[in-house]
C-alpha cells in the first residue's frame, strides 16, 4: 500500500526499500523550506506589504524573489549563540523538536493517488497528534532560555495549544464521520467521488456540509500556528517573542521554517479535507497523471486557505490570554460538539 | 471630590485579593517574579523602564522608571536666549514639535506684554492644529500595533505624511519647525499652501473615518480595550492628567477652550469631544474624534485667516521685563505649560516646564495595580506619552 | 497680611479680577496667618504666599474651597543670583564669578533662597492658583502633598533631586531622573552647568531678522 512515491510512480518502476525512503526523505526535507520560502514570500513579504501600501523587498533577485533565501543564508552566517545561564542542550535541540514536528506531518499529506511519503488507516489522527508535538518543543525553548519573557512565552503557548488541540481535532471528527474513514487518501476520493443530493458534477468537498468545521478548524489552526488574533506566545509588543526572544541565527531560522511549514501543513489539510485536496471531482482518480497534477491543484488550494489565514494575521489585534481560553472553551468547543451530534444524526437518517 | 474614596475602594478589594492569594501562595509555595520591561522594549517607543512584580500574568506592582532621556532642558534654558530657547523645547514631545514653542512664546509673550497680530496668531491656532493631527495619528496607529495589529501603524505613517508636508511647506521644518517668534511668526504662508492644506485635511477625515471602522469596530479591540484602566475623574485630576486622558473620564475640560491665551480657538466653531467611560476604548475614541474636530478647526482657520502683518513690533534684542508668568495650552498629549520667571534678563532666571505625558504617566503604579501582563501595554499605550515629554 | 497690587491693575484699573480677588480672600480666610501675601494680575494669573507650615493646608484650602481638583505642577525656585553669569556671551556676561549678591524676589514676595511652587487649577470655573512657601535656608524640608493630591509624589521626587528639598512624609523620596549615585542638585543656581564652564559657548545673541527687514 505505501509502496509508491510520486518519484517511483513516475518512473513506473521497482525501487528498493532503501532507495524509496531516501527519496521520500529528499522529498519532504525538500517540501518543507519550500513550503516555508513560497509563503513567506508570497504572503509574509508581498501580500503584506501591499496590505500595508507598501512594496516589500524589491532588491534581491527579480521582484525581490530571494528576499527569503538572502535572509536564510544571513541566518547561517549568524553565531550561534547561546545565553549565559541557558540549559545547553535543551536550548540547542527545542528548535529541532519544533521542526521534526513540522516534518513529520508532512509524512501522511497526500499530494496525488501515488504521491504520498506513507499512506496511514488513521491519517487525520496522526497528523493531528504529530502537530502537537511542537509544544514539547516551544515549551523546552521557554524554558531552556533562561529568560523571563521567553518563560512567560513559552507557558503561554502551552496553554493555547493545548486548548486548541481539541477544537481542532473535533473540527475533523465531522468529516471523518461524514466521509467513514481517518485514511487522507479515502478522504479525498470521498469527495471527489461524492453527491450532492445526487447531483455529482463537482464531488461533494466537505467544506459545503463541514462549513461549521471548516471555520473551527481556521480559527483553531490560527491558534496552533500563534498568529494574530492568537499570537500571545510571541507577541512583540507585550513579551518581545516570547520563547524566540534569545534565539540567533540558524536556530531562529529553524522556528522560522517550522512556523511556516507548518502553516502550509495546515493548509494542506484545510484543503485535503474540505476542498477535495488533490483531486479533482471528474476523471480517474488512479490514473497516474493526477501525480503531476495533483501537486499543482494542492497548491492551489493550499495558497487560497493561506490567503485567508494570513489575511487574519495582517488585520487582526490580538486578544488577552484569559479572552483566548474563553473562545476555545465556551464557544469553539460547544460549536464544535453540536456539529459533531448534527452531522452524526444526518450520517444515520440519510 | 475626594480623590481617596474610589482609591480605597480599589485598594481594600486589592487587598482583600492579596489575602486571597496569600493564602493560596502559602499552600503551594509560589513566589512572584519580577519582570522587567524595558528600558528598551517595542511598547515603550523610547526608552521608559517598567519594572512590575508578577504573580502569574497578573501584575502585583509596577513602576515606572525615567530619567533614560533626562536632557535637563530646564537648565539648559537658564543660560539660553529666549528665540534661542525655541530650538530645544521643539523636541520634547517630537511629534507635534510646533505646539511645544506656542506655550513658551505665549508665556513670554505675557511677560513682555505684548500680543502677536491676529493673523499671526491664527496661523498659529492652524499649524498647532496641524501638530495635534500629526501627533494623534501616530497614536492611532501605534496603539493598534501595540494590540498586535500591524497593518494600521503603516497606514498611519502614510497619511500623517500629508500633514507633516504642509508643515514642512509652511515653516521649512517636518519635525522641529522653529518657527514661533515672541510677537509672531517667522515667515507668512507660502503660496497655494491653503489650497494644500485643505486637500490635506480632506484625506485625514478619510483617514479617520476608516480608522472609525478598521481599529475602534474591530471587536477584538473593543475587548482589549473596554474596562482597561478606568480612570475616576477625580483620580485622574489628583494626578494631573489632562488633555484627551481626563476628557475620556467625563471630565469637560479643554485648554483650547477654557484657557485665556491668545489664540484663535475662541473665533472658530467646533466641539470639546469627552466620553463618559474612562477606560482605555475610550481614550481611543476621543482622539480620533479629536483629529477628526482638528482638521475642520483647519479648514475654519484658513478660510477665515485675517490679512495684516504677521509680526508684532519687538526689539531686536530681546530683553523679557522681570516678573513671572505661566502660560499653558491643550498640546496633543494634555496640557502643556511653562513658567517663566524672568529678571529682566537676555535669558530667563527659571524656566519649570510643565509637560503633558510626565504627569499623565504618574498614575501609572496606581492603574497597574491587579492587571494582566498584555493591559499593561494597552493602558501604557492608551494613557499615551512620549518619552521626550516625560524626562524632558 | 499684606496685599501688593501691580502697576498693570492701576493700569487696567476700571477692570479689577473680581474672580481671583474672591480666591485670594477666600485662602486668606482659610489660612489665616498662614497666608502671608497674595498677587494677582488681572485676568491673567493669581499668586499667593503661605507659611511652610500651611504648605498643605493650603493645598487642601485650594482643593476643597476654591475646587481646584487638578493638581497642575510642583517645584522650586531658587532666588540666589547665579554665582557664574550666563557663561554665554562675552558682551554681557561677568567672566568672573559674581558675588552672591542680594537676592530678590517674584511676585509676592519671598524671604529666602529657596521657595516652592506648585500650581492648581479648577477644571470648572477655569482659574488656576500658584501657591509658594518660603523654605529655610537652614532647613530645607516641607510636608508632602501625597495624601492631598496623589500625582504630587512625582513633583516631589523631580524637587528632591534638582533642588534637594526634603518631603516629610513623602513614602518613596528617589532620584527620578538622575542616577541614584547622583551628587548635587542640578538645578540649583550654584551647580555649574559643567559644558558651559570648559567650553564658552559660541554663539553670541543671535538675533534674527524679521521679514522685510534689512541688514544695516
Amino acid at each position: 500500500m505505501t509502496g509508491a512515491t510520486a518519484v517511483s510512480g513516475l518512473l513506473a518502476a521497482e525501487v528498493p526499500y532503501w532507495a524509496s525512503s531516501i527519496i521520500k526523505l529528499g522529498v519532504v526535507a525538500l517540501v518543507v523550506p519550500t513550503a516555508a520560502l513560497i509563503l513567506g514570500y508570497v504572503f509574509l513579504m508581498k501580500m503584506m506589504s501591499f496590505m500595508q501600501s507598501r512594496l516589500g523587498p524589491m532588491e534581491a533577485g527579480p521582484y525581490g524573489t530571494l528576499q527569503l533565501l538572502a535572509d536564510g543564508l544571513k541566518f547561517l552566517q549568524k553565531e550561534d549563540i547561546f545565553p549565559d545561564k541557558a540549559d545547553r542542550t535543551v536550548f540547542a535541540l527545542a528548535p529541532l523538536v519544533v521542526l521534526i514536528s513540522t516534518f513529520l506531518i508532512y509524512v501522511v499529506i497526500p499530494a496525488g493517488p501515488d504521491a504520498v511519503v506513507a499512506q496511514l488507516d488513521v491519517g487525520v489522527f496522526y497528523a493531528l497528534a504529530v502537530s502537537s508535538l511542537s509544544v514539547v518543543g516551544i515549551l523546552m525553548a521557554g524554558w531552556a532560555s533562561a529568560n523571563k519573557y521567553a518563560l512567560m512565552g513559552g507557558l503561554r503557548a502551552a496553554g493555547q495549544l493545548i486548548a486548541y488541540e481539541l477544537p481542532l481535532v473535533l473540527a475533523v471528527m465531522g468529516v471523518v464521520i461524514q466521509a467513514g474513514t481517518l485514511d487522507l487518501q479515502k478522504i479525498v476520493s470521498a469527495q471527489a467521488t461524492g453527491e450532492i443530493f445526487g447531483w455529482g458534477g463537482i464531488g461533494n468537498p466537505f467544506i459545503l456540509t463541514q462549513f461549521a468545521g471548516f471555520f473551527i478548524f481556521l480559527v483553531a489552526v490560527q491558534a496552533e500556528l500563534t498568529q494574530p488574533p492568537f499570537d500571545m506566545p510571541v507577541a512583540e509588543s507585550e513579551i518581545v517573542g516570547g520563547y524566540q526572544v534569545e534565539y540567533t541565527g540558524f536556530r531562529f531560522l529553524f522556528f522560522f521554517m517550522g512556523e511556516f511549514g507548518t502553516a502550509f501543513a495546515f493548509g494542506a489539510l484545510a484543503s485535503v479535507l474540505f476542498l477535495g485536496g488533490w483531486a479533482l471531482p471528474w476523471g480517474d482518480l488512479g490514473h497516474w497523471g493526477f501525480n503531476i497534477a495533483g501537486p499543482v491543484i494542492m497548491l492551489v488550494k493550499v495558497l487560497a486557505v493561506s490567503a485567508l489565514i494570513f489575511w487574519f494575521r495582517f488585520t487582526y489585534p490580538r486578544l488577552r490570554e484569559d479572552q483566548l481560553q474563553r473562545l476555545a472553551w465556551k464557544f469553539l468547543i460547544p460549536l464544535s460538539l453540536v456539529n459533531i451530534v448534527v452531522t452524526g444524526v444526518f450520517k444515520v437518517v440519510l | 471630590m475626594t480623590a481617596s474614596g474610589t482609591d480605597q475602594r480599589q485598594q481594600l478589594a486589592y487587598v482583600a485579593a492579596q489575602a486571597a492569594d496569600a493564602r493560596l501562595n502559602v499552600e503551594i509555595e509560589t513566589e512572584g517574579m519580577t519582570l522587567n520591561i524595558g528600558p528598551q522594549h517595542p511598547a515603550t517607543h523610547g526608552t521608559l523602564r517598567l519594572v512590575a512584580r508578577l504573580d502569574g500574568e497578573q501584575v502585583v506592582e509596577a513602576e515606572p522608571i525615567m530619567g533614560y532621556m533626562h536632557r535637563g532642558y530646564e537648565k539648559l534654558a537658564e543660560v539660553r536666549t529666549y528665540p534661542q530657547i525655541t530650538t530645544l523645547i521643539n523636541r520634547i514631545d517630537w511629534l507635534g514639535s510646533f505646539a511645544n514653542e506656542v506655550p513658551f512664546i505665549l508665556a513670554a509673550e505675557k511677560l513682555m506684554e505684548v500680543e502677536a497680530p491676529p493673523r499671526a496668531q491664527w496661523i498659529r491656532t492652524a499649524l498647532f492644529e496641524l501638530s495635534r493631527i500629526a501627533n494623534i495619528t501616530l497614536f492611532l496607529g501605534d496603539m493598534a500595533v501595540q494590540l498586535g495589529a500591524v497593518t494600521p501603524v503603516f497606514m498611519a505613517f502614510r497619511d500623517r505624511e500629508f500633514v507633516l508636508n504642509q508643515i514642512e511647506a509652511a515653516t521649512g521644518g517636518r519635525f522641529h519647525p522653529n518657527f514661533d517668534r515672541i510677537g509672531g511668526l517667522k515667515d507668512d504662508l507660502p503660496r497655494g499652501w491653503i489650497e494644500d492644506t485643505k486637500q490635506a485635511m480632506e484625506k485625514m477625515r478619510n483617514f479617520c473615518d476608516e480608522f472609525e471602522e478598521l481599529v475602534l469596530g474591530n471587536e477584538i479591540f473593543q475587548a482589549r480595550c473596554r474596562g482597561i484602566g478606568i480612570v475616576p475623574p477625580e483620580v485622574g485630576l489628583a494626578y494631573g492628567l489632562s488633555g484627551a486622558n481626563v476628557r475620556a473620564s467625563g471630565v469637560d475640560w479643554d485648554l483650547r477652550r477654557d484657557g485665556q491665551e491668545a489664540l484663535a480657538y475662541d473665533q472658530i466653531d467646533w466641539r470639546v469631544w469627552t466620553h463618559p467611560d474612562g477606560d482605555s476604548f475610550a481614550r481611543y475614541w476621543v482622539r480620533l474624534q479629536e483629529t477628526r474636530e482638528a482638521t475642520h478647526m483647519v479648514d475654519q482657520l484658513l478660510d477665515g485667516l485675517p490679512p495684516g502683518p504677521i509680526m508684532a513690533k519687538v526689539p531686536r534684542i530681546i530683553k523679557v521685563p522681570g516678573g513671572e508668568a505661566y502660560a499653558a495650552t491643550e498640546n496633543p498629549l494634555g496640557e502643556m505649560g511653562y513658567y517663566i520667571v524672568s529678571k529682566g534678563d537676555l535669558v530667563p532666571f527659571r524656566v519649570k516646564i510643565r509637560s503633558a505625558s510626565f504627569s499623565n504617566m504618574s498614575i501609572t503604579p496606581w492603574l497597574l495595580k491587579g492587571v494582566y501582563v498584555p493591559d499593561i501595554i494597552t493602558i501604557l499605550a492608551s494613557l499615551y506619552f512620549i518619552l521626550g515629554d516625560i524626562d524632558r | 497680611m499684606s496685599s501688593t497690587e501691580t502697576g498693570a491693575d492701576a493700569e487696567a484699573g476700571a477692570q479689577p479680577d473680581r474672580r481671583r480677588e474672591d480666591w485670594a480672600d477666600k485662602m486668606a480666610d482659610a489660612l489665616g496667618e498662614g497666608c502671608l501675601e497674595h498677587h494677582i494680575i488681572p485676568g491673567s494669573d493669581l499668586w499667593v504666599r503661605v507659611t511652610r507650615d500651611s504648605w498643605t493646608g493650603a493645598a487642601t484650602a485650594a482643593r476643597d474651597r476654591l475646587g481646584c481638583a487638578f493638581f497642575d505642577w510642583l517645584s522650586a525656585i531658587d532666588w540666589l543670583p547665579s554665582p557664574y553669569g550666563r557663561d554665554m556671551d562675552a558682551q554681557e556676561d561677568n567672566p568672573e564669578p559674581r558675588a552672591a549678591g542680594a537676592t530678590e524676589q517674584g511676585y509676592a514676595g519671598g524671604e529666602t533662597r529657596f521657595q516652592m511652587v506648585m500650581r492648581l487649577y479648577s477644571v470648572t470655573d477655569h482659574l488656576g492658583i500658584t501657591i509658594k512657601a518660603d523654605l529655610p535656608d537652614g532647613d530645607l524640608s516641607i510636608d508632602t502633598l501625597i495624601p492631598i493630591f496623589a500625582g504630587a509624589n512625582w513633583h516631589e521626587r523631580e524637587a528632591w533631586e534638582m533642588f534637594g528639598i526634603r518631603f516629610n512624609g513623602h513614602p518613596d523620596l528617589r532620584n527620578i531622573y538622575l542616577p541614584g549615585e547622583f551628587e548635587g542638585n542640578p538645578l540649583r543656581k550654584d551647580f555649574p552647568l559643567l559644558a558651559r564652564r570648559v567650553k564658552p559657548w559660541p554663539g553670541i545673541v543671535d538675533v534674527e531678522l524679521f521679514p522685510g527687514e534689512e541688514d544695516s
